[in-house]
């Protein structure tokens, strides 16, 4: 018989079938309710959460984020938890989804009770979550690189922004390499406010931004962008390009041989590892400019690596800046809970604002307090053949300069936003 | 507009069009042919590219290591074929369910034993000069690997035996019963050969996209919608639903970006199924 006719036939549900159902059903929704979550910590520990990417196209910055995560935690505790109490890690992964975001954070706030919340990758999950630490009042670190100029009482940014990675980066590019640059961008609000920082500070050092192009998350396929990058003929090629689909393109790049006549330059490149799942051949000569690189040669980075390597095996990949970056998250917090002898968020966000500093790998950082932004050295580098990178430039306590020009959380606590070019 | 340009903008659509037809003529083999909806069609692309991408790892040269994992993706499809979709011929809806528990089984399999994080295989080949421009040579071999499917597709269909029990079996069962012709086992190959279609798809993908575990959503999407363009016509259908899809995709990427690309993609789809619900093919008369 055909499928319509064959649906008609199905006969209806007696009450004994309907109620056998309904039993069935309460009893998977409550079993439902019990997994996840372990609500309040143990005897005097201190319950501290954590959401990121572990699967899905983003985890490839999600999965050094979380090593770094468990490792700080684990330091802090090694050296005695704070306030003489140890950390209880609740963490959980947001499978590049941006509501689980908002889902774990609000889990993490309600029902398990954290002081405070760290996490977010992309910008797109730092606005899913932004909401949801303002309505509960709960203390939020945000520990990735992104597009600078959130400028909220509850919100910690320790991740580099513009007016310290572009404003090093473009300058050189334009310099070094030629002044016609085209901007590749995903396409999220990371991209689009990014892009617009690279045209201003391209006209700046007296360069200009020949073509934009968007790019979604989810192509993984750039022959039209190869396409109207040949059609251009920049000097310079900005890649604005973010997650685990975007990485083809500098395959597909090399092997249309573009090196030859534009070089890239990315303040996202590497921070996912992506020179380790490229060949030495496909991610040549990208410049890039970060607070953070494995090869950075000071004694605290030494120790740093020495952990990492000790903890996760000496084959790890490669440590990227926004391990570097969760690691000072962390251990500014600590520091800030220690000085303020309490957990309460009122008292730990002034001693965060009062300019606490720390020792971290990438050299020392020190918080502004007025802007809740990081100040900290930034290196300019090159890929090199062992599948990480080579400093070639440095700058040491860059300031965030937007960031304190626009933002001053100390004189107007109510702010709660994103200032954008 | 030069004669570079020219022959650029026709290289990029041929290798557009090609990666429709790699993509869609396993799905099209199954679907069209067997009228089972695979909703692990993409995870069968993606066990295709990671049967590449372990070959290559051990060593093997990549176009061998690529047959390899067609033929290995095809065995992987006849174990599936006997297990779970012999009982669902005829089941449409039921199909669907299961090919799509099927797929879920697969994507975490995959995660289980290789990992979530993308993974990689380096572009083989180089790239050449064409006037102002340089394409990759890989993009070339993709238009000669999909000429090479059809080929192959065609081949099997009219010049061997099993070809002409399998058109028998897809259009009448019961008479070619009748015949004498064995459809169980019949169908179990034609299962068989589209699933090493489909790994042949992945296998000839991975060296331009990304390896990662969840890469065949991406292409299933658009697969479906090649096929059900295309029409009952396992070639002539695929072929010209490639040609149209892909070039419209390409075009309208270019004058504007890969997103709207997508869209249109979609946009057209809906239009012709509109106007040709039986897809381009239908109409033709066509058996192949």
């Amino acid at each position: 018989m055909s499928m319509s006719e064959e649906l008609n036939e199905r006969r209806k549900l007696s009450r004994r079938e309907f109620l056998e159902l309904g039993a069935a059903g309460t009893g998977l929704l409550l079993l439902a309710g019990c997994g996840g979550g372990q609500g309040g910590g143990g005897q005097g520990e201190i319950v501290v959460g954590s959401v990121l990417d572990q699967t899905g196209p983003l985890n490839i910055y999600g999965e050094p984020m979380q090593d770094s995560t468990k490792l700080a935690v684990a330091d802090i505790n090694n050296k005695g938890g704070v306030l003489g109490s140890k950390l209880k890690l609740v963490s959980y992964d947001a499978q590049s989804a941006n509501e689980k975001y908002t889902e774990f954070a609000n889990r993490l706030a309600l029902q398990d009770q954290a002081v405070v919340i760290m996490g977010g990758i992309t910008s797109a999950s730092r606005e899913a979550i932004r909401p949801v630490i303002d309505r509960t009042n709960t203390l939020y670190f945000y520990n990735e690189q992104y597009e600078g100029g959130v400028c909220d009482k509850n919100v910690f940014c320790t991740g580099v922004v513009p007016s310290q990675q572009l404003d090093a980066l473009i300058p050189w590019a334009i310099k070094n390499i030629g002044p016609k640059l085209y901007v590749l961008a995903a396409d999220y609000n990371y991209g689009h406010i990014s892009a617009e920082w690279v045209k201003r500070y391209a006209e700046k050092s007296g360069g200009e931004v020949i073509g934009t192009d968007f790019i979604p998350l989810e192509v993984a396929d750039f022959r039209s962008v190869i396409d109207d990058l040949q059609g251009a003929q920049p000097d310079v090629v900005v890649s604005l390009l973010v997650g685990g689909n975007h990485i083809p393109f500098y395959r597909q790049f090399a092997s249309a041989g573009l090196g030859e006549s534009m070089k890239i330059v990315s303040p996202t490149f590497g921070l996912g590892n992506e020179q380790v799942v490229l060949a030495p051949s496909e991610s040549q000569n990208i410049t890039v400019a970060y607070p953070y690189f494995q090869e950075l040669d000071n004694p605290t980075n030494k120790e740093f690596v020495d952990r990492w390597h000790k903890t996760y095996g000496e084959d790890y990949e490669y440590i990227t800046d926004s391990a570097a970056t969760v690691w000072n998250g962390w251990h500014l917090w600590a520091e800030a809970v220690e000085k303020a002898g309490s957990t309460d968020k009122d008292k730990v966000t002034e001693a965060l604002e009062s300019e606490i500093t720390f020792d971290g790998p990438s050299g020392l950082v020190k918080l502004d307090g007025g802007s809740h932004h990081l100040i900290q050295n930034v290196h300019i580098a090159e890929t090199n053949e062992n599948k990480g990178f080579d400093v070639i430039d440095s700058q040491q306590s860059v300031p965030p300069s937007y960031e304190q020009e626009v933002c001053d959380l100390i004189a107007n606590p109510n702010e709660k936003t994103q200032f954008t070019p | 507009m030069q004669a570079d340009d020219l022959i650029n903008l026709a290289l990029s659509l041929l290798t557009n069009i090609s990666v429709l037809v790699i993509i869609s003529i396993g799905l099209a083999v199954i679907f069209g042919m067997m009228g089972i909806i695979n909703l692990a069609h993409g995870e069968f692309l993606m066990l295709g590219a990671f049967a590449t991408l372990t070959a290559v790892r051990a060593g093997l040269n990549i176009w061998i290591a690529m047959i390899l994992a067609a033929l290995a993706v095809g065995v992987f499809g006849l174990i599936v074929e006997r297990l779970l979709i012999r009982h669902l011929y005829g089941r449409l809806i039921d199909s669907m369910l299961a090919t799509w528990g099927l797929s879920l089984i697969l994507i975490q399999g995959v995660v289980l034993i290789f990992g979530p994080s993308t993974q990689g295989i380096r572009t083989p080949l180089g790239d050449v000069r064409i006037g102002d421009y340089s394409i990759s040579q890989y993009s070339l071999a993709l238009i000669v690997a999909a000429l090479v499917l059809l080929a192959i597709v065609f081949w099997v269909f009219t010049r061997t035996p099993y070809g002409i029990m399998a058109r028998a079996s897809t259009q009448l069962p019961s008479m070619a019963s009748a015949v004498g012709i064995n459809t169980s086992r019949t169908n179990m190959i034609t299962f068989a050969f589209g699933s090493a279609l489909a790994g042949a798809g992945g296998a000839l993908l991975a060296p331009m996209a990304g390896v990662v575990p969840n890469m065949g959503q991406a292409y299933v999407a658009r697969a479906f919608m090649t096929v059900v363009v295309g029409g009952p016509g396992v070639l002539t259908g695929t072929s010209a639903a490639s040609a149209f899809l892909g070039s419209l995709e390409r075009v309208v990427s270019s004058l504007w970006a890969p997103f709207f690309g997508q869209a249109a993609l979609l946009v057209a789809a809906i239009v012709l199924l509109r106007f040709m619900p039986t897809g381009l093919s239908g109409r033709w008369g066509r058996q192949l």
